[in-house]
C-alpha cells in the first residue's frame, strides 16, 4: 500500500477555474500529470484524463504551513494545507537524525511533513544538535523552538553553521529574561486581569540581536512571529539593508489584540502573547507593505485538560490550521493585500524558505492544488472542529472562504 | 436583633435603589470591576445593620438558617477565612471550610473537578480563594450557586475593598464628614501594587465612589498601565503622601524583598516604610489602613500602626465581618425566596 496509493495514476485536468498565479488571477485550468503540474492556463484535457469542473472557483497552490506543533491531518486538509513544517518541540524533541527521518515520512500518503531540526540538543539552547545529519534525514530548516536561545554565543555559532549548510534558521524572538514567567503583554489588560506581563519590547530586543548575528554569520534568518511595531521596524530596516531576513506571523496577531484575553479566555493565551491594538495595526501594515513574508497557522491543538485552567496555568497555543485561509482572506477583503499576495504569504514564500518545489502554480512543480470558494460563508465553532482540539480564539466568528477540493501530488485527498 | 433581620431581608434605604434584585443584579461577587457605583453603595448600606448587630452581646440571627456555605481556600489564609466563617455562622448558616491549600489538590483539571464536586454537594454559596488570577471566575462558570471571590491571584479581592470603603465611611462619619460617597477624598495606596489584588480592587472601588487614588511603588512593583485603572502612579512616597487624606499600606511578601524586586527589607523601609515622620507629609489627621497581616518595621512602623485615633487597622477587621454578612445575605436572597429577588440571576 502506501507508496503505490500516493502516486497519481491518471492525468487530471481541472478546467473553468480562476488560477491564482504569481502574476495575477487568470481564468483557466490546470493539468496534473505524474504528480507534477504539467500545464497551466489554456489547458487541453487528454482523452484518458480525469476531469474536474472548477465552476469558476479559485485554483490555488496547496498551502505550505511553516511552523506547526502537531501533525493534525484532518485540520490541515480542511484548511487546504498540503505541506506542514513541523516545529522541533515534540516529545522527544526533533534533535536526533533518526527521529527527523521518521517524522519526514510520517505524513504519507496524503500530507508532506517537513521537519524543522532542533537547533540545540533538547532545545535547551546550549549545545548544537546534529544539524547536518538531520538535514540528510529530511530537515528543511532549523528552529530554536518555542523559546529563544538566550546565549548569544550559541546563537552565532548556530547561524554560522546554518549558513554553511544553507538552511534557514527559524527563531522565536522574545527575550527570555524579560518574558520570565509572563503570560501576557504588560499593559492595561494584563494589569486589570492581574496577570504577569512582559513588556512588548522583549520582542524587539530579540529581533535586533538575531538580525545582528545573522548579518555577522551571513545566515538566512526567519523570525517565525513578529508581532510588534518595534520588531517589524527592525525587520523592515534589515530588509532595506539587503539582509536575508524574513518575518512571519499567525492570524491571531493581526485579527486580535489583548482585549481578547478579557474574562481570562485561555484560547487567547498565545506565545508571543497578544499585543495592544497599535501593534495589531502595525502587523496589518507590515503584511501590506511586504515586511511580513509568511502567514502560518501556528497550529497547536490543546485539549480541555490543558486549556480549561486558570489563565496562567493554561498551555499556550491555538488550533489554527482550519482558519488560516479564511483569516488571510479577511485582509484581502479589507484591501490590505491582493489575492496573489495572499497565496505568496501562505504558500510560495514558505516553500521558498524551506526549499521545496511547491507553493505556486508553475509548470514542473509538485501538483499540490487547492480548489477554493473564497466567498463561502461559515462560522468558526470550537465544538465542531476537524482539529484534534477546538482551541480557537476565533470561536463564534463568521468568516468567508472554504477549501472545496484538495490534491497532493495530483491525488485527491478526502 | 429584629431590626437587622428585617433590613437584612429587604435592604436599607429602599428609596435610594431600584426595587428587589435590580439593586444588585449579579449572581456572584467576582470583582469590583463588574459593579456599578450604586451597587457598591447598596452593599455598603446593606452592611450597616450587621455592624450594629456585631456590636451587640448576642450576635446571632437565623437569616440563613438551613443554608450551606462552603469556604474553599486554595491558598493559605487566616483572617479572611475566619471572617467569612464568622459571617456565615452569625447569619445562622452551616459553614464548612475546605483547606485545599493543605490537601493534595493540584492545579489542572482538578480545579474544575473540585468545582463540580462542590456543586454536587448543593452548597448555597461558595467562597473561594485561589492563588491564580481568574481561577474564581473559572470555578464560578462551573457551579450553579453564588460564588464569592475571597481573592484570586493578583486580580481582585472585592470584599477587602468593600470593607475598606465601609471602614472609611464610618471613620469619616465619626469626624462629622459623612457624605454620599468619597468625592474629593485623596487616598494613597503604597506597596507591592504589581502583585496586589487588594490594590486593584481598592482602586476600582474608591475611584467608583469618587475618591482620587494614588498608587505608589518602586518601578519593579508597579504594573504597566496603572493609569488605566484610574489611578495616578508615583515612585516617590513623600510626593505620593502630600495632601493625602488616607494612607493604605500593603503587605510586602518576604520572598519579594530579597533582591528579585527590591534589594532588601531595610532598603524598602528606607524608601517606602510608613514612619511618623513620613506620615507628616499627608493631611493632618490622615487615616492609616493596612489589610494585614503587617510586616511591622518594614512597610509600616509600629507607632504608626498602633495610633489609636488614626490607625484603622483593627476597624478594618471588624467591618470585614459585616460586609461579608451583607454579601452572603444579598447573594442568597434568590435561593431563600426573598420577595423581589426571585428573578435574580
Amino acid at each position: 500500500m502506501g507508496e503505490r496509493a500516493m502516486k497519481q495514476q491518471r492525468p487530471l485536468t481541472i478546467t473553468n477555474g480562476r488560477l491564482a498565479l504569481p502574476s495575477g488571477i487568470v481564468a483557466g485550468g490546470i493539468r496534473l500529470v505524474d504528480g507534477l503540474i504539467e500545464a497551466v492556463g489554456e489547458v487541453e484535457a487528454g482523452p484518458d484524463d480525469e476531469r474536474v469542473d472548477a465552476k469558476g472557483q479559485l485554483i490555488a497552490p496547496g498551502l505550505v504551513d511553516l511552523g506547526v506543533f502537531a501533525i493534525d491531518k484532518p485540520a490541515f486538509h480542511f484548511g487546504g494545507i498540503t505541506r506542514a513544517a513541523l516545529m522541533p518541540d515534540q516529545s522527544p524533541p526533533l534533535d536526533y537524525p533518526a527521529r527527523v527521518g521518521h517524522i519526514a515520512k510520517s505524513g504519507k500518503p496524503d500530507l508532506w511533513v517537513h521537519p524543522l531540526a532542533a537547533a540545540t540538543r533538547g532545545l535547551e539552547g546550549r549545545e548544537l544538535a546534529e544539524i547536518a545529519l538531520m538535514k540528510q534525514g529530511g530537515a528543511r530548516g532549523i528552529a530554536t523552538g518555542r523559546r529563544w536561545i538566550a546565549d548569544s554565543g550559541v546563537m552565532l555559532k548556530l547561524l554560522q553553521y546554518a549558513a554553511m549548510l544553507d538552511l534557514v534558521v527559524v527563531s522565536h524572538a522574545e527575550d527570555g529574561g524579560l518574558t520570565g514567567e509572563a503570560v501576557a503583554t504588560a499593559g492595561e489588560m494584563a494589569t486589570r486581569l492581574g496577570l504577569p506581563g512582559a513588556p512588548a519590547e522583549a520582542e524587539a530586543l530579540a529581533v535586533a540581536r538575531d538580525i545582528a548575528l545573522a548579518e555577522l554569520a551571513g545566515a538566512r534568518l526567519h523570525l517565525r512571529q513578529v508581532t510588534t511595531r518595534a520588531g517589524l521596524d527592525l525587520v523592515r530596516a534589515a530588509k532595506a539593508r539587503g539582509l536575508q531576513v524574513t518575518a512571519g506571523v499567525t492570524p491571531a496577531h493581526f485579527m486580535l489584540s489583548d482585549l481578547a484575553t478579557a474574562d481570562f479566555r485561555t484560547f487567547a493565551r498565545l506565545s508571543p502573547p497578544l499585543r495592544c491594538e497599535a501593534d495589531r495595526q502595525a502587523v496589518i501594515a507590515a503584511i501590506g507593505d511586504g515586511t511580513i513574508d509568511v502567514v502560518a497557522s501556528g497550529h497547536d491543538p490543546r485539549g480541555p485538560e490543558e486549556k480549561r485552567l486558570p489563565f496562567a496555568d493554561a498551555a499556550e497555543g491555538m488550533a489554527g490550521a482550519e482558519t488560516l485561509l479564511a483569516m488571510v482572506l479577511t485582509v484581502v477583503r479589507d484591501g490590505v493585500i491582493d489575492m496573489v499576495r495572499a497565496f505568496d504569504l501562505m504558500a510560495a514564500a514558505p516553500a521558498r524558505l524551506l526549499g521545496v518545489s511547491a507553493g505556486a502554480l508553475e509548470q514542473g512543480l509538485e501538483a499540490d492544488i487547492a480548489l477554493i470558494d473564497p466567498e463561502k460563508p461559515w462560522i468558526v465553532d470550537s465544538r465542531m472542529m476537524e482539529a484534534s482540539a477546538g482551541n480557537t480564539p476565533f470561536d463564534g466568528q463568521g468568516v468567508q472562504g472554504r477549501v472545496t477540493g484538495l490534491w497532493k501530488g495530483g491525488v485527491a485527498i478526502g | 436583633m429584629t431590626s437587622a433581620e428585617q433590613s437584612g431581608a429587604t435592604g436599607p434605604n429602599l428609596q435610594r435603589y431600584p426595587a428587589g434584585a435590580l439593586a444588585f443584579p449579579h449572581r456572584d461577587l467576582l470583582g469590583i470591576a463588574a459593579l456599578e457605583r450604586h451597587e457598591i453603595l447598596y452593599l455598603l448600606d446593606s452592611a450597616e445593620p450587621w455592624v450594629e448587630l456585631n456590636r451587640q452581646p448576642s450576635k446571632h440571627c437565623d437569616l440563613l438558617a438551613g443554608l450551606t456555605i462552603i469556604n474553599a481556600f486554595f491558598e493559605n489564609s487566616t483572617r479572611t477565612l475566619l471572617s467569612f466563617e464568622i459571617a456565615g455562622k452569625r447569619l445562622g448558616a452551616d459553614v464548612v471550610n475546605m483547606h485545599a491549600a493543605q490537601s493534595s489538590v493540584k492545579k489542572g483539571e482538578t480545579l474544575i473537578d473540585t468545582a463540580v464536586t462542590l456543586n454536587a454537594m448543593r452548597a448555597d454559596a461558595i467562597v473561594i480563594r485561589h492563588g491564580a488570577s481568574g481561577a474564581v471566575d473559572l470555578i464560578a462558570s462551573k457551579v450553579d450557586c453564588p460564588v464569592l471571590n475571597a481573592g484570586d491571584g493578583s486580580h481582585e479581592h472585592p470584599t477587602q475593598a468593600l470593607l475598606d470603603a465601609l471602614t472609611l465611611r464610618h471613620a469619616l462619619r465619626e469626624r462629622g464628614e459623612a457624605a454620599e460617597d468619597f468625592t474629593g477624598l485623596k487616598v494613597t495606596i503604597c506597596g507591592d501594587i504589581l502583585h496586589s489584588r487588594v490594590a486593584r480592587s481598592n482602586t476600582l472601588c474608591l475611584t467608583a465612589l469618587g475618591a482620587s487614588v494614588r498608587l505608589c511603588a518602586p518601578p519593579a512593583l508597579m504594573p504597566a498601565g496603572a493609569e488605566a485603572l484610574g489611578a495616578q502612579p508615583f515612585h516617590d512616597f513623600d510626593a505620593a503622601l502630600a495632601g493625602a487624606d488616607v494612607v493604605m499600606m500593603l503587605r510586602l511578601q518576604s520572598e519579594r524583598m530579597e533582591g528579585q524586586f527590591i534589594p532588601s527589607a531595610r532598603e524598602y523601609h528606607h524608601l517606602y516604610g510608613l514612619t511618623r515622620a513620613r506620615l507628616a507629609h499627608a493631611e493632618p489627621g490622615a487615616l492609616v489602613m493596612h489589610p494585614g497581616p503587617m510586616n511591622r518595621g518594614v512597610e509600616i512602623d509600629s507607632d504608626v500602626a498602633d495610633m489609636l485615633d488614626r490607625s484603622m487597622i483593627t476597624r478594618q477587621v471588624e467591618m470585614g465581618v459585616a460586609i461579608r454578612m451583607a454579601c452572603l445575605d444579598i447573594l442568597t436572597r434568590r435561593s431563600r425566596g426573598v420577595a423581589g429577588w426571585e428573578s435574580a440571576r
